[in-house]
């Protein structure tokens, strides 16, 4: 099992992010690497076990589906369905946590999956640094660093 | 039921964070509102079921009990037992998590209570901010106060990495004469072996830096045993006539060709060989310099740098004490000696003392001897075996030598450890190592360079040192000041153990 783990510290309050980060459909909102995204057979972007289906700037493709969504933790998990990252059992965590002092937000992002071992390090270093840490930066860079 | 909640940002590392909070122990360390705290039982700190019992800066005592503690989440959680204030069914958790881009932690400290309907808003307040966040604004001051020093680096000799390091053997400092012409320095010279009146002060010649030296303006040098032992010829690493001295403080006066990495002016420390250091200023391979924190006065660096990089390896890789352990630590007065009982208490042991007067039994315990034997007094073997019940002493650290090893090797437990790092009251002789196997016994004579010798493990020593320095978890104090002139007078009193704590000379 490899697993993944980026945070950071976004200078604006947790619930402000959480209705940017929460829609399932929104990667194209707010990540830089997301071109399009639909959810399959018309499910609402909320509802528990839908499926993302969208492509990446680079062309790639990618369904995941909804695991848990909870908006009073500010977390949201997903299991990857298809993709050309050659991952298995791969499953995400984003989750949001407020800081009291000075009303920011601790920003967690962590995934676990199995891959062929020869592959474990570039597959950590893009989705650590490619994925989460990209998409985290961008919440920076819209809201400002905390 | 209230909730209350509270999170901030340390910038600090989550492992230097994760250390300081996790010693259920240490929060009269860094709160400001806790006077000071004990572990009921002499429990480990961090023995589940652990009762804290602290008092308050007014007055106030409590009693908390360790919950969980978790070192992969880096959590814990603690009830109240008993408090002046009415938080009925109290349950804490602290959590640390790293933020990753920029080494920072995440800090919560939460908690769950039942107060009484009245005063459930005051109560509320008192735990969120005069708890809560006077804990934060304490650690992040003790954080950032570090964040803003250079950190602690040892400084390599330009193109050493690749090429065969240049021999650095412990020659003695070569002793020019003074009535050549250039530069020259005051100096602690011993023209032969012997006692404290060899050590005589005049004035040597100093070369330039050479490639790859540098110049050391010295503001105060440090004062060791091994001094002493070097200038009665016990060890070989000063060949009259020479220079002892092997720790001081100071700043960097000239660069020698092809030094890199250090600049005229910084502050720098050093505890180690060639000897040399009983003078105004010196020239010597950078190798094994320390950049001194803002945190680290000169008095404090040359008192405390050999010291505290001897506790560090005596205490960590020569027997990596851990929580539980019994420990006999002789001469605890001493310099060394006040550092291995604070920081192995920290670590968790039980921690017996022996002094030679009542006046160093109470420095002894002053710096958290759980029991302190007067061994001028009572037979220091008889006392470790009454008060650990027949058991012995796990691990023995002995500096005193001759008059005290027959009876250490007695005051041990089976598969007990005796590390003799040092002999002041003379050589301990020879010993049959057959004897050794009634008791399972170890017995190691580290050698200071062997731990200390290299870059990388100097480092690992001198930031354990400094960081458990800048935490209170040992405190080094004011040592005792002599003029550079009479080196002898110090060493005088040093053999004729008048002194406590450390010794320095001033430059």
């Amino acid at each position: 099992m490899t697993k993944v783990y980026v945070s950071t510290v976004i200078g604006a309050p947790a619930p402000e992010i959480w209705r940017v980060v929460r829609d399932f459909n929104g990667l194209p909102n707010w990540t830089p690497f997301v071109a399009e995204s639909r959810i399959e057979q018309n499910a609402h972007p909320d509802q528990i076990g839908c499926i993302r289906n969208f492509r990446l700037k680079d062309g790639g493709r990618i369904r995941e589906r909804l695991l848990a969504l909870s908006d009073y933790d500010l977390s949201c998990t997903y299991t990857i369905l298809e993709s050309p990252m050659g991952v298995e059992d791969y499953i995400a965590t984003l989750s949001l946590t407020p800081v009291t002092d000075g009303n920011r937000t601790f920003a967690e992002w962590q995934a676990e999956f199995e891959c062929a071992p020869e592959r474990e390090t570039a597959l950590v270093e893009q989705i650590g640094n490619g994925v989460f840490k990209t998409a985290l930066d961008a919440l920076k860079r819209r809201f400002g660093g905390g | 039921m209230v909730s209350v909640r509270k999170s901030t940002i340390i910038d600090a590392p989550v492992d230097d964070v994760w250390r300081t909070l996790r010693d259920f122990n240490g929060h009269d360390r860094w709160h400001p509102a806790v006077a000071e705290s004990e572990i009921e039982g002499g429990e480990p700190t961090d023995m589940i079921g652990a009762v804290r019992h602290f008092r308050l800066a007014d007055g106030g005592e409590l009693r908390e009990q360790l919950l969980t503690l978790s070192d992969k989440d880096r959590t814990f959680s603690y009830c109240i037992l008993e408090a002046p204030f009415p938080l009925m069914n109290y349950v804490a958790t602290v959590r640390l998590k790293p933020v990753t881009d920029g080494e920072r932690t995440f800090w919560e400290w939460s908690s769950n209570f039942d107060p009484p309907a009245r005063q459930r808003d005051e109560l509320a307040t008192l735990v969120g901010e005069a708890i809560y966040e006077q804990g934060f604004e304490a650690i992040r001051a003790m954080f950032g106060e570090r964040a803003r020093e250079v950190t602690v680096n040892v400084v390599s000799r330009a193109g050493s990495e690749r090429s065969a390091p240049p021999p650095r053997p412990p020659e003695p400092s070569p002793v020019a004469s003074a009535t050549s012409a250039g530069e020259r320095t005051g100096a602690i010279v011993v023209d032969r072996y012997g006692g404290p009146d060899e050590l005589r002060f005049r004035e040597i010649a100093l070369p330039p830096p050479g490639p790859g030296e540098v110049r050391i303006r010295h503001h105060f040098v440090g004062v060791n045993f091994i001094d002493v032992y070097c200038r009665t010829g016990y060890f070989t690493l000063l060949e009259p006539p020479g220079v002892p001295g092997m720790e001081a403080a100071g700043v960097v006066e000239a660069l020698g060709q092809g030094v890199t990495g250090l600049s005229v002016g910084d502050r720098i420390g050093y505890a180690c060989p060639p000897v040399g250091a009983y003078c105004e200023a010196r020239n010597m391979a950078p190798d094994l310099l320390v950049r001194l924190p803002d945190h680290v006065s000169d008095p404090i660096a040359a008192a405390g740098l050999l010291k505290g990089i001897t506790a560090s390896f005596l205490l960590h890789e020569v027997h990596p004490v851990r929580a539980g352990e019994t420990l006999l630590i002789h001469a605890a007065a001493g310099g060394v000696g006040q550092l291995l009982v604070q920081w192995a208490r920290r670590i968790g042991a039980r921690v017996i003392a022996t002094a030679s007067t009542d006046e160093k039994a109470a420095i002894a315990t002053a710096r958290g001897a759980d029991d302190v034997i007067v061994y001028s007094r009572e037979d220091f073997s008889e006392a470790v075996g009454r008060l650990t019940d027949g058991r012995g002493a796990d691990v023995i650290y002995d500096a005193v030598g001759k008059d005290t090893f027959a009876r250490s090797l007695d005051a041990l437990a089976i598969r007990g450890h005796l590390v003799s790092f040092g002999q002041a009251s003379g050589p301990v002789g020879s010993w049959d190592i057959g004897d050794m196997a009634s008791k399972s016994i170890t017995v190691s004579r580290p050698n200071y360079g062997h731990y200390s010798g290299t870059t990388e493990d100097l480092t690992r020593h001198v930031e354990r040192f400094f960081s458990a320095f800048r935490q209170g978890i040992v405190t080094i104090e004011e040592p005792t000041v002599y003029e550079l002139e009479n080196a002898a007078q110090a060493h005088r009193d040093l053999e004729a153990r008048l002194t406590t704590g450390s010794i320095v000379l001033r430059v």
